[in-house]
């Protein structure tokens, strides 16, 4: 019985990476044969294999310009990630502070980034204007989500603590930042996709006024120069880079519940 | 404080002097509330929903004030911080999901900076009090109802308080679990001498626990009756199938039965 299940669970594991994998395959397949039944010239639309060449043949200057996104990413995210929670702290804090600045935060949220970005550009410096992008569209999910986190607090676990005297920090450390993790750990999540779109937004902004190096910049700049091979391979490093930043952010949110919380843990337990 | 041998005799912890509690909607909860908790007893208030137990358990343990009134600590003056003396549990057990059920008993402890081995030491003797003390390691996600009402248990016990408050515990466990805890916690009151406070609104849950029931009736909140049940401790199933209990339990019911009647106009909306 218990064999049983543990080898339809491994079926279904196995299921669950082998049909997307094969789904891909054959989408190549049929792409590949399309581009060369009907012979499609590659500036139109190149097929996998090419894409495939371009990518290893230009790798030494893509793989740059994937770095550079993907610091300016990283940057992004971090400065969302301490800007976020600590402004949600502070609001938590500080009623005051809260009505004060909470709108703004709104407002910075809800005007697309494509206006703002290139108002950035010309008040910041380029690679300071690109992290600001970055930093905008990926703080505020985390302060949305820590702000909410931090007022779902258990009442009674509330009460217990009034009851024995916990002080304002012990009620912050030993009771609202934990019960808030889960929506701080969500909040990130969306903040790393997040991240990358707006390094992605401000670099093509960037972009069409000339500077930068980035992955998004070798995109605009290869659609000008009509090299489409280079233009998907370039979009397939970002799609990556974009999985990789998902899924390591997952990994860190399975390692911080597992123990405890109901979204990391398997329904048999 | 030794265990009280004679609950009638002891002299009062604490007592509620014209207690009324009125909330923000004009809801008048708790109307001229007035008794004693004396040292050692196990108290209960038993009621329907809605007669205001839990209201007067939050006054009692300052976490609401009353709109009118006072809670008066003979033995202590007029003291307001009463955090070494009493032990709450809540009708759910409240736990911190976060943290395994060593960590969870610990923080009244942990809360109040109380130094690393005492606390320790402390903490897996509240743990074996309440027979948890192989499950130290163990989160509350990991553990069945009863068993989480019994760190909730051991949590309240850490500090040693002269009042336990408990409201409704155990309302929401199997009849099983429910009498063996019932049992369990006759035995920690027995063994630590604690004064316990146990809001229900069962009859025989009360009848069980208690050396003596308050009854209350609802709209505005009120005592009602008094009961006293002079059955002798320690009690177990030969208590719960004797006829001395169905006695009691016919007395409690009628009482309640009474307090009840005088409600009729909202009788339906409990």
């Amino acid at each position: 019985m218990n064999a049983a299940r543990t080898s339809q669970e491994w079926r279904d594991r196995v299921l669950r990476i082998a049909l997307p994998i094969l789904v891909l395959a054959l989408v190549l397949l049929i792409w590949e044969v399309i581009v060369r039944i009907n012979r499609i010239p590659p500036y139109v639309l190149p097929g996998p294999g090419l894409i495939l060449a371009t990518l290893v043949d230009d790798w030494e200057l893509l793989s740059q310009s994937l770095v550079v996104t993907l610091a300016t990413t990283v940057e992004g995210f971090l400065l969302a990630a301490f800007g976020g929670v600590g402004l949600a702290l502070l609001f938590n804090q500080s009623r005051l502070l809260e009505y004060s600045l909470y709108p703004y935060a709104v407002i910075l949220q809800v005007t697309p980034i494509v206006a703002i970005a290139p108002l950035l550009l010309i008040y910041l410096p380029q690679p300071l204007a690109v992290l600001a992008c970055a930093w905008i569209v990926a703080f505020f999910p985390v302060l949305a989500n820590t702000t909410l986190g931090l007022h779902s607090v258990d009442r009674n676990l509330s009460d217990l603590f009034t009851l024995y005297g916990a002080s304002r920090r012990q009620v912050l450390w030993h009771l609202k930042l934990p019960s808030a993790l889960p929506y701080i750990l969500g909040g990130l999540q969306i903040a790393g996709g997040l991240s990358l779109i707006g390094a992605v937004v401000a670099e093509i902004a960037a972009g069409s006024a000339g500077a930068g190096s980035g992955l998004a910049y070798r995109i605009a700049e290869s659609g000008y120069r009509l090299n489409i091979p280079r233009m998907f391979a370039a979009l397939l490093l970002l799609s990556v880079a974009g999985i990789a930043i998902f899924y390591a952010l997952s990994f860190v949110n399975h390692l911080a519940l597992r123990r405890w919380h109901e979204s990391a843990l398997s329904r048999e337990a | 404080m030794p265990p009280a041998t004679k609950p009638q005799a002891a002299p009062s912890l604490l007592a509620l002097r014209g207690v009324s509690k009125s909330f923000p909607n004009g809801t008048l909860a708790l109307s001229n509330l007035n008794f004693d908790v004396r040292a050692g007893e196990f108290l209960c208030l038993l009621g329907p929903s809605g007669c205001g137990k839990s209201t007067a358990l939050r006054i009692i343990a300052g976490l609401s004030p009353p709109s009118q009134g006072s809670v008066e600590w003979p033995a202590h003056g007029m003291a307001t911080d009463q955090t070494n003396r009493i032990g709450f549990v809540f009708q759910e057990p409240t736990l911190m999901p976060w943290a395994s059920v060593f960590d969870n008993a610990a923080l009244p402890l942990v809360l109040k900076g109380t130094a690393g081995e005492t606390t320790a030491k402390r903490v897996n003797a509240a743990l074996d009090r309440v027979g948890l003390e192989k499950f130290a390691q163990v989160f509350p996600r990991e553990l069945s109802g009863g068993m989480r009402m019994r760190v909730s248990i051991a949590r309240a016990l850490v500090t040693e308080p002269q009042l336990l408050l408990m409201d409704e515990p155990f309302a929401a466990l199997d009849e099983i679990t429910r009498f063996k805890l019932n049992n369990d916690l006759l035995q920690v009151w027995q063994a630590t001498g604690t004064t316990v406070v146990f809001v229900t609104h069962s009859v025989f849950e009360s009848v069980y626990l208690s050396s003596r029931i308050l009854v209350m009736s609802p709209r505005p909140g009120r005592v009602a009756a008094e009961l006293a049940i002079d059955a002798p401790y320690p009690r177990d199933q030969n208590f719960r199938t004797s006829a001395e209990y169905a006695a009691y339990s016919r007395r409690a019911s009628t009482a309640l039965a009474q307090a009840m009647a005088d409600d009729k106009p909202a009788g339906d909306r409990a």
